[in-house]
Formats: structure tokens, sequence, C-alpha cells
């Protein structure tokens, strides 16, 4: 099944904040208060030397979350969006430690909390519809679409217009490849966008440790066991020897009664 | 079975009883309040104090229990057999109290339980989850002989002896995956350590210093013990322990020298930072200062001697953990981290119920003792000589 996916055009963004009401809203939160993503509001628009930048979660390909999860509480869906599940989690906060993106917050004044991240309104895309930001938007900076068609439009607002975007989309390399894609008016570090992150999915980093335990197990527990048999094998003739040593010089005792 | 009571328990039994009432003031408000109230922590700093010591160095300074019981079990050293008691004790308790602290730090600790049902394979954290709640059930089993000998229950004791070598086998390797697999955890964030704690190598570190800081906390824990109830291992016992520690260290140690050129870290160090001083502490101290002491032989055969270097090594392990999970984010995470009072308070809490626990059941249990009912291996075993003739002949 064709991905979904979100391309946010940043030199379309006029700052009007319909998507971070938008947002609230389905989500049952209070927009007012932070006016970062935090556990009362899952996208932000902020203002960056006059530009304004949206941020939210990037959905990735293969995305950290559900790689570092113990209980499993993400899902990559096959509609794209990554999505959460509380009655899973054991609040260990893994997620919120090593997202790349750092997106997942904390309700840490709840005595049942909870983790709280954009799900692209994976419901709403279920039923049909748009994600909540996504029609909000007066402006059409936010495009929803099949995550494909999004690169290729992508590629053409670039190559139609060069002046006005920086040659970059954001998202089609960065950790892997992400369900939410960029453009922008100039280079996106100058943006306070992550630039540091490498084009491989980070899970890999771990994988590539854990997928040796099966070959290890086998290894270590045969070495082990050899180990042990030798050694024990090794104390058995050092005790029988020194049995039949002490049986000898009995023999000799009974010639020599002196000594 | 008498303890011999100091002058000095009085004060450590008022600091003892002053620790758990500040650690039970800071668990009401941990479970009435919630994280936010009790910690310090935040979005951008979501593992502390509680992560970063009570299971990080919890696990990690209870690593005498596999290494002790792999030198008798599986290496056949039965020199090591009158310290496998304490260590494997030592290990045990050191278990609980993690899993303890982890219900602390837990968002909903009442889902504690769901790595067993809920699987991921792809989570280091669902690893350790499953390898500690496996190893944890081992040291019960090797820890339930000392009971069974207090209870005299013979049959019992004599089924975990039948299993024993397969049961400590299955022990080091769940320990080995674990303690490497701590380190593991921060493999998935190269971006966010700070250079000098992050590298690949991560889970051989915390496999090797794992090794090196058991035997230590074991010769921590003998001293502690000899002060407190004249109840002692031999210091030639121990001086051998500590060469385990001094070989482990030097291993470590040249990952680390491997680290700094690999990851081109001296001009790093060259900016004498906190992250720099911090660094070079935890390797000077923590490493290079024991691996002196444990060469020269008159520092390694005196009981004094034996204690400082293990101390050493144990405060500069503790500094390495706590090294890569405060210090070595705060720089990303731009939060200066400091636990709360309530934070400090329950750690301090498991800490001294570590204690407590140890002291109960030095004086109830026959720890310092050498198992003398149950089956002895061959070595020790006084053969027949007459029937050693029927079979030679």
């Amino acid at each position: 099944m064709a991905q979904y996916g979100i391309l946010i055009d940043i030199t379309r963004c006029v700052g009007c904040l319909a998507c971070e009401e938008a947002c609230a809203e389905k989500w049952g939160m209070s927009a007012a208060g932070s006016t970062e993503v935090s556990a009362f509001r899952n996208t932000e628009v902020r203002e960056v030397d006059g530009t304004y930048v949206p941020r939210q979660c990037m959905h990735c390909a293969d995305p950290t979350c559900v790689s570092v999860c113990p209980v499993g509480a993400f899902t990559k869906t096959p509609e794209g969006p990554v999505t959460y599940e509380p009655d899973k989690c054991m609040g260990c906060r893994y997620c919120l430690q090593a997202c790349p993106f750092d997106i997942p917050k904390y309700q840490w004044e709840s005595l049942n909390p909870a983790v709280r991240k954009c799900n692209m309104c994976h419901e709403r895309i279920l039923e049909g519809k748009q994600p909540a930001c996504v029609e909000a938007c007066p402006a059409e900076a936010r495009t929803f679409g099949i995550l494909d068609d999004l690169v290729k439009e992508a590629t053409n607002r670039i190559t139609g217009d060069p002046e006005t975007y920086e040659n970059h989309i954001y998202g089609v390399r960065e950790a892997g490849g992400t369900s939410v894609l960029f453009l922008a008016p100039k280079p996106f570090a100058e943006l306070g966008m992550k630039t540091t992150l490498p084009d491989h999915p980070l899970p890999t980093l771990t994988w590539e440790v854990l997928s040796r335990i099966p070959n290890y197990v086998f290894w270590s527990s045969t070495l082990l066991a050899g180990i042990w048999w030798i050694t024990n094998r090794r104390n058995e003739v050092q005790a029988y020897e020194a049995a039949l040593k002490k049986l000898e010089e009995r023999g000799n005792g009974r010639n020599h009664p002196t000594n | 079975m008498t303890s011999i009571r100091l002058p000095r328990l009085t004060f450590w039994g008022s600091a003892f009883w002053a620790v758990m009432a500040a650690g039970l003031a800071a668990t009401v408000v941990r479970f009435t309040q919630g994280l936010g109230a009790s910690t310090n922590l935040s979005d951008g700093f979501p593992w502390g104090l509680w992560i970063g010591f009570d299971i990080l160095c919890g696990v990690g300074l209870a690593a005498g229990g596999f290494v002790v019981a792999a030198s008798v079990y599986i290496f056949n050293l039965d020199r090591y057999r009158p310290i496998l008691r304490p260590a494997v004790l030592t290990a045990f308790l050191g278990y609980l109290l993690v899993v303890f602290a982890l219900l602390y730090d837990l968002g909903k600790p009442w889902n504690v339980w769901h790595p067993i049902i809920m699987w991921n394979p792809r989570s280091v954290m669902f690893e350790v989850g499953w390898c500690v709640m496996l190893y944890t059930t081992v040291l019960a089993l090797e820890f339930s002989p000392v009971v069974f000998e207090k209870l005299n229950f013979k049959r019992a004791k004599t089924i975990i002896h039948t299993i024993s070598v397969p049961l400590v086998i299955g022990g080091v390797i769940l320990s080995s995956l674990h303690q490497s697999s701590l380190g593991s955890l921060f493999l998935i964030v190269p971006e966010k350590v700070y250079p000098f704690w992050y590298s690949s190598n991560l889970p051989y570190l915390f496999f090797v210093s794992a090794v090196a800081v058991g035997p230590a906390m074991v010769t921590i824990e003998s001293f502690l013990s000899w002060r407190a109830f004249r109840r002692e291992i031999e210091v030639p016992i121990l001086s051998k322990l500590a060469k385990v520690t001094g070989v482990a260290l030097a291993i470590y140690f040249v990952l680390k020298i491997q680290d700094m050129t690999a990851y081109n870290l001296f001009p790093l160090i060259l900016e004498f930072n906190l992250e720099a001083i911090l660094y070079l502490a935890e390797i000077l101290l923590g490493v290079v200062v024991p691996i002196i002491l444990v060469a020269i032989p008159g520092v390694r055969m005196r009981r004094g001697g034996l204690f400082a270097m293990a101390l050493f090594a144990v405060l500069g392990f503790i500094l390495n953990r706590m090294n890569l999970s405060i210090t070595a984010i705060e720089r990303y995470s731009g939060v200066s981290y400091f636990p709360s009072w309530m934070e400090i308070a329950v750690t301090l809490m498991v800490v001294a119920l570590g204690f407590a626990a140890f002291r109960l059941a030095v004086k109830y249990l026959p720890i310092f003792t050498v198992d003398s009912h149950g089956p002895k291996p061959p070595v020790s075993r006084e053969y027949d000589v007459v029937s050693f003739h029927e079979a030679v002949r």
C-alpha cells in the first residue's frame, strides 16, 4: 500500500497558527500555554529570523521510537503515520531519549502519564480525511498525499523556482527518510532544523548488535560448557593421580616402616 | 552466629533511619504527585539519577555474582569458593534493588511486566528487561542453597547442586548480554552523546568494566564486613580477585585509548571544559590508579590496599555511568540537570536497603562459610584409595 505523507513548504507559511489550533482542537488540548511541542501541543510554528518554521513528528520510515520501545507501544502503520498506544506503555521514556527529532513528550504531572506526539491524524486518514493541520492551513503550506507523489511535487517546485527554494528536500534522506517533508527558502541549519543526522535509519545502530545475540548465545554456551568440561576433567585427573601416588606411597611405606 | 556490634554502628544506624525517613517522604511524593513533582526530569532530560545510578550502576556493581560463579563452577577455580556466597548474595540483592528502583522511575510501574507478553526484539530495552528478569531468577536459584542449608532442606539443595553448572552457564550468558546492552542503549543516539562517551564499542566497554568492578565490590563488602562483624575473606583470595579487576581494567583502558584515537578526542580533551575534566578524572582515578595499585605487591597483599584499589575502581565506574547518562547528554539537551532532593533520597534509600539486607543476611544465613554439606567438586573429595586401586587394575 502506498504510504501517505505531508509536504510542508516553509516558503508559503504565513505564521497564522491555524494548524496549531486545529491540532489542539483535535487532541482536546489547550493551544495556549506552551509555544513549543510539549505534552500539551503536538505541532508548533516558530519564528526563526523572520521565517515561520512548523515542527511536528516526522513519521520516520524506520522510526527510532518504534525500535526502542520495549513493549512495542509505537507502530509504523501501513498508511505511513507512526502511532502510539498508551495502554501498552510502561513509561520508560526511552522514546524521548532516543528520538532524533526530540518529538515525543511526556505528561510529567500525571499519575497515569502517557507519551504525547502527532499521529498524522491516523484515524482521520482511515476515514478518508486529511490531517487536521493540513485541512486548516489557509496558505497551502501543507500538502497531504501519497509520499512518492509529494517527493515529485517538491522536486518540481524546486526546479520550477530555484531562486526561491533551497535545493534540498528535508526528510528524503534524514535518518533514513521520513513521511513528513520540508521545503525551505534557505539552508535548513539556519532554520534551527537538525542537519547532523545520518542518512541511514538510526535503529540499524542497535540492530547491528541485537541481531548477533542468537549466534552469541549458541557459541558462548558451547564455549562455556567446553571450558567446564576441560577444567572439570583436569581436576578429576589431578585427584586421580594424587590418589594413585598416595596408594604407591602406602605400598612403599610397608617396605620401609621407618619412613 | 553472633556479630560484634561496634560503636560506629550507632552512627550508621541513625544515618540509616534518617535516609529511610527521607526516602519514604520522597516515595509518598513520587506516588501521589507524579514524576514531575518529585524529580527534576523534563522532556529535554528524560533520564536522570534513577536511571544513571540505580539502574546503570546498580546492575554493573552486582556483576561480581556472575564473575565469581563462573570462576568457581565453569573454570573450576576452587580457591574462589569462599567468596561465592557473598558475591551471589550481593548480586541477588543488587538486582532486587534495581527492580525496586525501576518501579520509581517508570511512569506506569504497574505495566512493568508488559515486556513478558508485548514483544519488541528490536529494542535494546526489551532485551535488557528479559535478561534482568531471567537473571534475577537465576540468582534466586543460585542463592537458594544458602536458605535451604539454613532450613535443612537437603533434597532441595541437592536438586540445585545437580543443575548448578547449566544454571551458572545460563547466568553468565544472560549477564554478558545485559551488562553490554546497558551500553548499547546509547548506541542509537550518536548525535546526542558528548564525543567522550559515545563509541561503537559501548557494549564491550560496559561488559569489560562490569567484569572489573564486580570483584571490586566483593572486596569492598568483605572489608566492610570485616569492620562491622569481623567476618572476612582471606586476603590472598581477595588479592587474586584484585588481579581479575586489574586485567579487566587494563583491557578497558586499551579500548578507551582506541576510542581516543578513533574519535580524535585529544583536541576536545585539551579544551579542559567540564566534560574533559570529568572524563580525565574517570580514566585517571577510576582506571589508571587502580591498575597501578594492583600492580604493586605491597598494596595488593594488604587488606587496606585492596580496599583502596577497589574503591577507586568502583568510584571510577560510577563516575563513568553518571557521565554517560547525565554529563554526556547535558550539552545536547541544553538542560542543566541536577537531581531533586527526592531523587537523591530514593537513591540513598535503595543503597541503605542494600546494606541493611546484606547485614541481615550475613547475620542469619551461612554466608561467610564454605559450603560443607553439599556435594563437592572432585578435587576436594577424599578419594577412596581402594576403589581407585580397583579401577586401576
